[in-house]
């Protein structure tokens, strides 16, 4: 199974990424597209990371989810740099025979992306920037696949 | 060795990146940070709980009790954030 994995700041097409993991055998293409959530006050999202880790990192996921589960492609985009509320901020998409697969391959990638993927965030708010702590709620997630 | 600083323990340090000799009597991830701690103010402030940090050695999540070797690329970050 082959897994396209970019770090990027520039928006990334949907309906391209969608389309070029259709073909023959696909049945299914779970996606997952993460946004910045615009909340009181907050101005923009500032995103880094650990270039060549962060790929590694998640290439190696996407190997255990192929292990785990039937799975025909995997694309993971995630964006870096400053972004602005509802602006898309990561993409996981995964192309199987069955839905199955899919939906459940997705759902693993996406935990695994948050909880294990070199990235961190700082919020600007009032020109002030603060660093993101993770939530509790994300390791509990991540830990349903142990 | 390389040593890279992500997030905040690299605005605390003040650099995203250095190289270092493997100092003497330190063979694990947590000694190496207990070393840097004692380099100054910045170094200081941001190994100040080991707790709130996270370490990789060769690109690979690693635990402070991990064994490193000289031409060991690490990195000390915080906890990731990202998705």
């Amino acid at each position: 199974m082959k897994a396209r994995i970019v770090i990027q700041h520039e928006p990334f097409d949907l309906g391209r990424e969608v389309g070029d993991l259709s073909r023959e055998g696909v049945g299914a293409i779970a996606t997952f597209t993460g946004h910045v959530r615009a909340e009181e006050g907050l101005e923009t999202l500032i995103l880094e990371h650990y270039p060549g880790m962060t790929e590694r990192e998640i290439a190696r996921h996407a190997e255990e989810a192929a292990r785990r589960w039937t799975l025909l492609g995997v694309t993971v985009i995630h964006r870096v740099g400053e972004l602005k509320p509802g602006e898309p901020i990561v993409l996981v998409a995964v192309a199987a025979a069955h839905r199955g697969d899919a939906f459940a391959a997705c759902e693993f990638l996406m935990d695994q992306v948050k909880n294990q993927a070199t990235f961190w965030k700082q919020q600007r708010r009032g020109g002030e920037t603060v660093w993101l702590d993770p939530k509790p709620a994300d390791d509990k997630r991540a830990e349903r696949w142990k | 060795m390389k040593i890279l600083y992500f997030a905040w323990v690299r605005q605390k340090i003040g650099k995203s990146e250095e190289t270092l000799p493997l100092p003497g009597r330190v063979s694990t991830l947590g000694e190496l940070a207990l070393h840097l701690r004692t380099l100054g103010p910045g170094y200081a402030d941001a190994f100040a709980n080991l707790a709130r940090l996270r370490a990789a050695a060769n690109q690979m999540h690693a635990g402070f009790d991990a064994q490193i070797a000289d031409g060991d690329e690490i990195a000390f970050f915080p906890p990731v954030t990202g998705g």
